[in-house]
């Protein structure tokens, strides 16, 4: 056990400060083609798809630096280093795992270089937590599918250019998890249609999609006939770690205990109240607890030694931050922490109350804390499934 | 960066839990346990042997050398099975010696420590929930070379076993750690409802040593030894809150209710799934705690109050789970589940309980 970063490590942790410190010019001075300018470089220094395999262009980055790259990404608060969030994280590894050569030449290339937007086609109305039992339905006909069919709560649905569809080919199944087949479909293919949907923080970053005689060629289905379910849960258990997550949950504690230090309860200083030191105390101690985690999974990874889905104890701990944080903001800075954006006497520009209508992302979105505890109790405890 | 344990230190666990398996399994705690002197000679001396007792020791008094980090699996792994052996006490108290005494009474202590061939114990604080310099209440008056004590240590662990036990008292010239004889001092059983962690109380009124059996400490030096004891007690109810959280779980699968295994329920799993979660919470952050100790000791009091911050709370409510989701059962003094809860109690207040230690992160992390 050694918490001191190797030489190596350390080296590289220069070379990424040293390029953040070129490179990331502070937000006032950016301009418009800033962002491009910075996809550009990070792509040409290998870091996008850093852990990727050479051959598909990325680096063959260890699970170590890969960390430390993002550790520091996050600290600076840079933009993200490719724009397809859903094709780095998931889509991606699920080509270069699944996919044909065909598909490799064609999708692995736009993915890295940000040219395409990838969104996720998993959820359909009355198919959330139960994944396995969606019923949109893709029949071979000839040289292609037809799909028909819905899907829901699709993340960028309304800006992007390809969906990872998971469809039923076989209704005829003893168990849900056979009978699915997972498709790359262009989002303006004939017969699909997106209607986006308000959240209860305003925004539309999500939609409903209908699928009415969607033709997609056989070429585009990924992995065999009935194999979506394998492919599906690969993609999932290509969890991300979550070194990036604490970096961005420390800022948030960082900015939090600002606030207490400036804020007043019942005329006195906040950060004296004992029930304030202590709820901001249980803050930075998950935090720290989901750092040390997260970097013991790390570790486990790094050996080979099967990850069972410990992750899901990380992600429990994130969503219970997530509510609790911007909650005692908002709570410690009474009518005013109500004020969105704009507010004339808004916290912090809003961002608390904001984030207070915004956990649902985090805390819904890739499976509820029920499903965390379920996936833990089953898959960890060996406890038998509901 | 690894946060792994190595292969000699994973080798340490198994021999530690085979060891319990075999010599000291729940029944033989239980028979110790219920001694007025609750403690086994033969054991000590086969955990001498196995090295466990001069980990932390240098090699040229006789230990291994290793670190912290090794105590630690130890200490856990020991605690799976709620071992009574005061092995925790006995490290504190050799690192206590390591870290503040003279040349000369290193070589007087440490080997004996290291071969087990002396038990000893360390007791600090005097008042209840108290950590601070002024909490060492226990005095200690020099005249020439003959020191007189006065006062009393109300709470000292392990001390009807100890042969002699470092004692905090206000000197003359500051703190400092009084080596003592048990023979030379009164010491009456305080028992708790822990009986795996026996507790007595010290009368040293009147007690007379010489200035060589006086260990001058600093107030730094006071929280250094109270944070390692926060690192051996939290390690404690790493391996102390998994022994219950399986014999929970294993529990779950095996007792039927309404025709189905309980586990099968969500009041149950959910209860058993947050179990887990917290456990591996206050798991990893005992371990960077148990490594600053060592390897990062400016980082040490944060770390410390992190993990016996979250595991006070926690590990008390594993305690309570372990027994609740186990019905009556659970609550049968045979059972062994009501052990770990009543050590979840020891081990709440123990170095510092979770308001102790949320303020003290609070303070330290600028607030
Ligand atoms: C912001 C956001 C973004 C999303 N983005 C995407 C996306 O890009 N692509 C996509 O496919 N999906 C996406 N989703 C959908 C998300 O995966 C589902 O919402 C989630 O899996 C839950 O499904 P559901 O909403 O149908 O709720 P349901 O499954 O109906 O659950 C309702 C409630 O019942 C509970 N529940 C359900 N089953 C059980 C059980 N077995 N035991 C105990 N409790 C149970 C749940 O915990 C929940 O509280 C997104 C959701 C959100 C909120």
């Amino acid at each position: 056990m050694d918490f001191d970063y190797t030489p190596q490590e350390q080296s590289f942790r220069e070379e990424v400060r040293g390029f953040i410190a070129e490179h990331l010019p502070p937000k006032e001075q950016r301009d418009k083609n800033f962002l491009a300018t910075w996809l550009e470089k990070v792509r040409a220094k290998g870091w996008v798809g850093f852990a990727w395999p050479k051959e598909f262009g990325g680096s063959d980055g260890g699970l170590m630096e890969q960390a430390i790259l993002k550790e520091e990404m996050s600290l600076a608060k840079a933009p993200p280093l490719g724009t397809s969030m859903m094709g780095l994280a998931w889509v991606g590894p699920g080509i270069m795992e699944y996919g044909t050569e065909e598909q490799k030449q064609k999708f692995i290339p736009d993915i890295l270089d940000s040219k395409v937007t990838w969104c996720t086609g998993y959820s359909e109305p009355n198919h959330g937590s139960d994944l396995a039992a969606i019923q949109c339905k893709a029949e071979l006909k000839g040289d292609h599918y037809v799909v028909n069919g819905q899907k829901i709560w699709t993340t960028g649905a309304p800006w992007s250019q390809w969906i990872i569809l998971l469809t039923r080919t076989d209704f005829n199944v003893t168990s849900k998890h056979d009978g699915i087949t997972c498709f790359l479909v262009p989002m303006d293919a004939p017969g699909v249609e997106v209607r986006p949907i308000q959240n209860m923080a305003g925004d539309k970053h999500f939609a409903e999609i209908f699928f009415t005689d969607v033709q997609v060629p056989v070429e585009n289905r990924l992995g065999a006939e009935g194999e979506g379910w394998k492919v599906t849960v690969s993609a999932l258990a290509n969890e991300r770690s979550s070194i990036g997550e604490v970096t961005q949950l420390q800022a948030k504690l960082d900015d939090l205990k600002t606030l207490v230090k400036n804020s007043k309860r019942q005329g006195k200083p906040a950060a004296d109240d004992p029930n304030v030191r202590r709820t901001v105390a249980k803050f930075e101690v998950k935090i720290a607890a989901m750092k040390y985690n997260g970097l013991r999974y790390l570790t486990k990874q790094i050996k080979g030694e099967p990850l069972t889905s410990e992750t899901s104890v990380n992600k429990l701990h994130r969503a219970s931050l997530e509510i609790e944080m911007d909650d005692f903001a908002i709570e410690l800075s009474g009518q005013a922490g109500l004020q969105l954006k704009g507010g004339e006497e808004a916290v912090d520009g809003g961002t608390w109350s904001k984030g207070a209508l915004n956990w649902p992302n985090v805390v819904i979105g890739g499976g509820t804390p029920n499903i965390q505890r379920n996936i833990i109790a089953e898959r960890i405890l060996g406890q038998p499934k509901d | 960066m690894n946060f792994g344990f190595t292969e000699e230190q994973n080798l340490l666990k198994e021999q530690v839990q085979r060891f319990m398996k075999e010599a000291c399994p729940m029944t033989r705690v239980r028979e110790i346990t219920a001694n007025e002197t609750p403690f086994d000679q033969a054991l000590w001396q086969q955990a001498a042997e196995l090295g466990w007792l001069g980990l932390t020791i240098p090699e040229n008094y006789g230990g291994l050398g290793l670190k912290w980090i090794d105590l630690i699996v130890v200490l856990e792994a020991a605690a799976e099975g709620l071992c009574p052996l005061p092995i925790a006490s006995h490290a504190l108290a050799s690192t206590a010696i390591l870290h503040c005494a003279s040349q000369d009474q290193k070589s007087r202590w440490l080997p004996a420590m290291a071969s087990g061939e002396a038990v000893v114990t360390i007791g600090l604080y005097d008042e209840a929930n108290w950590i601070a310099a002024e909490a060492v209440t226990a005095k200690a008056t020099v005249d020439g070379d003959t020191v007189t004590l006065h006062g009393k240590k109300p709470f000292v662990n392990d001390a009807l076993a100890a042969d002699y036990m470092l004692l905090a008292v206000q000197g003359p010239n500051g703190l400092a750690l009084a080596a003592v004889g048990s023979d030379q001092v009164k010491v009456t059983a305080q028992p708790t409802i822990d009986s795996t962690k026996p507790m007595a109380r010290v009368d040293i009124d009147g007690v007379q040593i010489t200035t060589a059996d006086l260990l001058a400490i600093s107030p730094e030096q006071l929280a250094f030894l109270t944070d390692c004891g926060g690192v051996a007690t939290t390690a404690e109810m790493v391996g102390a809150g998994a022994a219950i959280l399986e014999m929970t779980s294993g529990y779950a699968k095996d007792r039927i209710q309404f025709g189905k295994p309980i586990g099968q329920y969500q009041g149950v799993k959910h209860r058993l799934a947050d179990m887990f979660v917290d456990l591996e919470s206050y798991r990893s952050l005992c371990y960077f705690a148990a490594w600053a100790v060592d390897d990062s000791p400016q980082e040490l009091a944060k770390a410390v109050s992190m993990a016996k911050g979250y595991a006070s709370d926690a590990f008390a409510q594993i305690g309570i789970d372990g027994v609740g989701l186990h019905g009556a059962i659970g609550f049968t003094a045979d059972y062994d589940a009501q052990l770990y809860l009543k050590r979840s109690k020891w081990a709440r207040p123990m170095y510092g309980d979770s308001d102790y230690h949320m303020d003290r992160i609070a303070t330290l992390g600028g607030l």
